[in-house]
């Protein structure tokens, strides 16, 4: 497959980054779900990982730090015809911006959220993460991060999500089936995305995931909530990978009022007639 | 000229009084103008409005009264000084009071016959239009707009009880009696909005900004306007900038301490050239200050807040029509220049309600698309004589639009060349040169061969406008004034050439330090050479005004 498509310029990234994996594997998937170019939106905030939508031949917005979601849910609402995606880093998203990952998973626009979750913040060269564990020694947490870390599949869970996944960057073809997935999915769609930061995580590196991550069985049943909520815990020796929890719940657009009608915000014409008859009540 | 107080505890029923007045005698043909002054709790406290009308137009409200109307002992303590001797007082026959103004009538006892003590300020309502003469049958007619099937028998039993219980006092004013248009300020400014083909509104709520959203929801449907209440001030602002990205009109609105956790996106916005209108209400500060009450102490903040350099525009409201003519060209500015403005508004303009002429939907700008050529690669941030560069929606063409808030190229992908920062600061820059040939310049009042020049901006129009005429018809020394809407960039041309005349040069400001002094001293060297500045939370008056310009001589 081909993906020259998406091809655009020379990256800032480290060589071994699991960056690579996530990027290729998305071009991969947008590839075989045949989405043109001028339709997707790839939104990101500030980090490494939130340079992605700079390396992909697509519309892009890279907004501030932390605040990825807002502007890609309001170009959704905007537009639903595009194929909109965040794709940026675990700090970007659960740390500056986790305000508006809880209050997103409620609000359940139909957008894909890919989460390169390396367990540490590259781009500042080194701290700990919301996601890093306990003990893990940077030059900050000198002592070793006391912090309890973040799981972010078990609080997408518990926040009402319907698509809640976990992949890895070392297993591409898993990722990238995995992303297809979410794309596809009409909601509020997570993936947090295993990835070895080369440089700066000496501890999560390519062989302590290899040794614990595991694809979900074939007969593991994703729309069991509190299942997957026991499944969203399971982070240590074994690491589970796939779509943890899936549910069918309507979408931001289909319950609000002048999106459910079906024409895109952004075709919506103006109607003078209207305007006269709301300026009359004022009579 | 006429003006009423009507004064109460929170939860009382001053907002019903006071609708009804306010409609009926704007169905009868006069201009009003109506102030609140409200605490911030839903019960207790003391609340007032005061309704100004008159056949001739009403600019702001006062504090010399023609009538209270009291539904408890409180409002008549706190206001009888403000009361003219020939005034009335009107309250519950069960109040202690031997003030020979007052008429009193039996409020409670008929609320209780009715069977529902909040009838009370429609008992009240009734009165008050009986005794200036109005018709029973407008104020019924209204009555029957307010209220819904369940409350509206006991609504037209206490409007009618109310009428019956007091004589005809004061004789109708004659005018012109045109039908006009009555609107607060943050409902001209949604319907600014709404003129302009607004698209998405997003706001975290707080007042005095929220009447705002709640109006727009209300026509959410109709207009086909998409009103999300966001998770925070940041979810906001940064969400009209994504909606905008994608191609529809949006705006958020907030207060003071709400548009200080928005400033680091007004900066993306200013970066991205992004255009997004931007609401401020003013009120009180710093921190949460006074909620419910008005100031005008953000206007040094908006015009420099976020870090780095961006065009942007600021506009100050000065009354109800602007509020609607200034929205509506607020989403133009935006759009043709690609930048932030920020509409600067306060509470007392929000909160206020005045008739205002037609709006007329005609007279509206269009903005026109930026060309691109048929065979150029299309560039975002491309680099044109006036700064303004091509802005395309994504998705609409086979071009592929890339925006960013790290300093990029033309294409706008992320750079760090020396060569390309400054060119691309350069050509946003550039945007305010062209932008600086659209200004208004500041309202000019009163004459030409003045001695005094009085300065102000915003909502203070109205009591400057009336200080002006009433000094001018009363003394030798002549007064004038300019009142600024566009205040950032500042227009300087009417300035410059005013200020040759003037002997004395007064601002007139809703804060503590003078800010707009400031402005105009840093931008043109001109300083005033006496201040008139109020930050108690309550809008200045007229009178008020006078007083302080009389003392200084």
């Amino acid at each position: 497959m081909s993906t020259d498509k998406y091809v655009t310029y020379e990256t800032a990234w480290c060589p071994g980054c699991g960056n690579f994996s996530i990027l290729s594997s998305l071009k991969t998937a947008l590839e075989e779900l045949k989405i043109e170019n001028n339709k997707v939106l790839m939104v990101a905030g500030i980090g490494q990982a939130a340079k992605t939508p700079q390396y992909i031949n697509t519309n892009a917005f890279c907004g501030l730090h932390g605040r990825a979601l807002p502007a890609a849910v309001a170009a959704k609402i905007a537009n639903e015809e595009l194929t909109v995606i965040v794709d940026t880093g675990d700090g970007d998203s659960y740390g500056e911006g986790c305000n508006h990952f809880l209050h997103n998973i409620r609000r359940n626009v139909n957008i894909t959220h890919f989460v390169h979750d390396n367990q540490i913040y590259g781009l500042t060269k080194g701290q700990a993460s919301p996601t890093s564990e306990e003990g893990f020694v940077t030059g900050i947490q000198v002592d070793g991060n006391i912090n309890t870390p973040f799981n972010p599949i078990l609080i997408a869970i518990a926040a009402g999500a319907g698509f809640v996944a976990r992949a890895y960057s070392g297993n591409p073809e898993h990722l990238t089936s995995i992303m297809k997935q979410a794309i596809n999915y009409d909601g509020y769609a997570l993936v947090d995305i295993l990835q070895p930061c080369v440089s700066f995580n000496k501890v999560n590196n390519y062989a302590y995931y290899s040794q614990r991550v595991y694809e979900l069985e074939d007969d593991y049943d994703c729309n069991q909530k509190v299942l997957a909520m026991e499944r969203a815990m399971e982070f240590g020796d074994k690491i589970p990978l796939g779509i943890i929890y899936k549910e069918d719940k309507p979408s931001y657009h289909s319950k609000n009022s002048v999106l459910k009608k079906g024409k895109p915000l952004v075709d919506i014409p103006y109607d003078k007639e209207t305007v006269k008859k709301i300026v009359e009540e004022f009579k | 000229m006429y003006n009423l107080l009507i004064g109460g505890a929170a939860g009382q029923g001053i907002d019903t009084t006071t609708t009804i007045l306010r409609k009926t005698l704007k169905k009868s043909g006069y201009n009003i103008f109506t102030a609140e002054d409200v605490m911030s709790r839903v019960r207790g406290g003391h609340n007032y409005s005061t309704i100004r009308f008159d056949s001739e137009e009403v600019f702001s409200h006062s504090k010399k009264l023609d009538g209270i109307v009291a539904l408890n002992e409180e409002a008549i303590n706190l206001h009888k000084n403000e009361l003219n001797e020939d005034g009335f007082i009107l309250c519950d026959k069960s109040v202690e009071n031997d003030d020979l103004r007052t008429i009193k009538i039996a409020m409670d006892e008929i609320s209780t016959e009715i069977g529902n003590p909040k009838v009370i300020g429609t008992i009240a309502a009734g009165s008050v239009l009986s005794l200036f003469s109005e018709s029973l049958d407008d104020a019924k007619e209204i009555v029957k707009e307010m209220f819904d099937e369940r409350l509206l028998g006991m609504n037209m039993e206490a409007i009618i009880k109310g009428f019956q219980m007091v004589e005809s006092r004061y004789p109708k004013l004659k005018g012109k009696g045109e039908p006009k248009l009555i609107v607060s300020g943050n409902e001209a400014i949604s319907l600014g909005a709404i003129a302009a083909k607004i698209r998405f509104y997003t706001a975290y709520p707080m007042s005095p900004s929220t009447s705002i959203m709640g109006y727009l929801a209300s026509k959410s449907e109709q207009v086909g306007v998409v009103v999300e209440q966001a998770e925070d001030e940041i979810a906001a602002i940064n969400m009209a900038i994504g909606a905008s990205y994608a191609g529809v009109r949006s705006m958020t609105g907030t207060s003071g301490g709400g548009f200080s956790l928005m400033v680091e996106a007004l900066g993306l916005a200013g970066m991205a050239e992004i255009p997004i209108v931007i609401v401020d209400v003013q009120r009180p500060g710093p921190a949460t200050g006074f909620p419910t009450r008005t100031e005008q102490s953000d206007l040094k903040f908006v015009i420099s807040a976020s870090h780095g350099e961006f065009p942007r525009m600021v506009i100050s409201l000065c009354d109800h029509n602007d509020a609607f003519y200034q929205t509506a060209r607020a989403f133009y500015m935006a759009e043709k220049y690609q930048i932030p403005v920020v509409i600067l508004s306060d509470q007392y303009l929000a909160d206020s309600h005045a008739t205002i002429d037609t709006i007329d939907l005609e007279g509206l700008p269009e903005i026109s698309k930026s060309p691109i050529g048929e065979d150029e690669e299309y560039l975002r941030y491309r680099f044109t004589e006036d700064g303004i560069s091509p802005r395309l929606i994504p998705g609409e063409t086979d071009n592929l639009v890339a925006i960013d808030s790290d300093e990029h190229n033309e294409r706008g992908w992320i750079t760090e060349d020396a060569g390309v920062r400054v060119k691309m600061t350069k050509k946003r820059m550039k945007k305010l040169e062209k932008l600086k040939e659209e200004l208004i310049e500041p309202e000019f009042l009163g004459t030409n061969l003045f001695d005094t020049l009085l300065l102000g901006f915003g909502s203070t129009k109205g009591a400057i406008k009336e200080t002006v005429e009433n000094l001018n018809s009363i003394g030798e020394k002549k007064y004038a004034a300019l009142v600024f809407g566009d205040v950032y960039p500042l227009p300087k041309k009417l300035l410059l050439e005013k200020v040759k005349n003037a002997k004395l040069i007064i601002n007139i400001e809703q804060n503590a330090t003078g800010q707009l002094a400031d402005v105009i001293r840093e931008q043109t060297g001109i300083t005033c050479g006496y201040s008139i500045l109020k930050y108690d939370g309550r809008q200045i008056t007229s009178d008020e005004i006078v007083e302080k310009i009389e003392k200084e001589g």
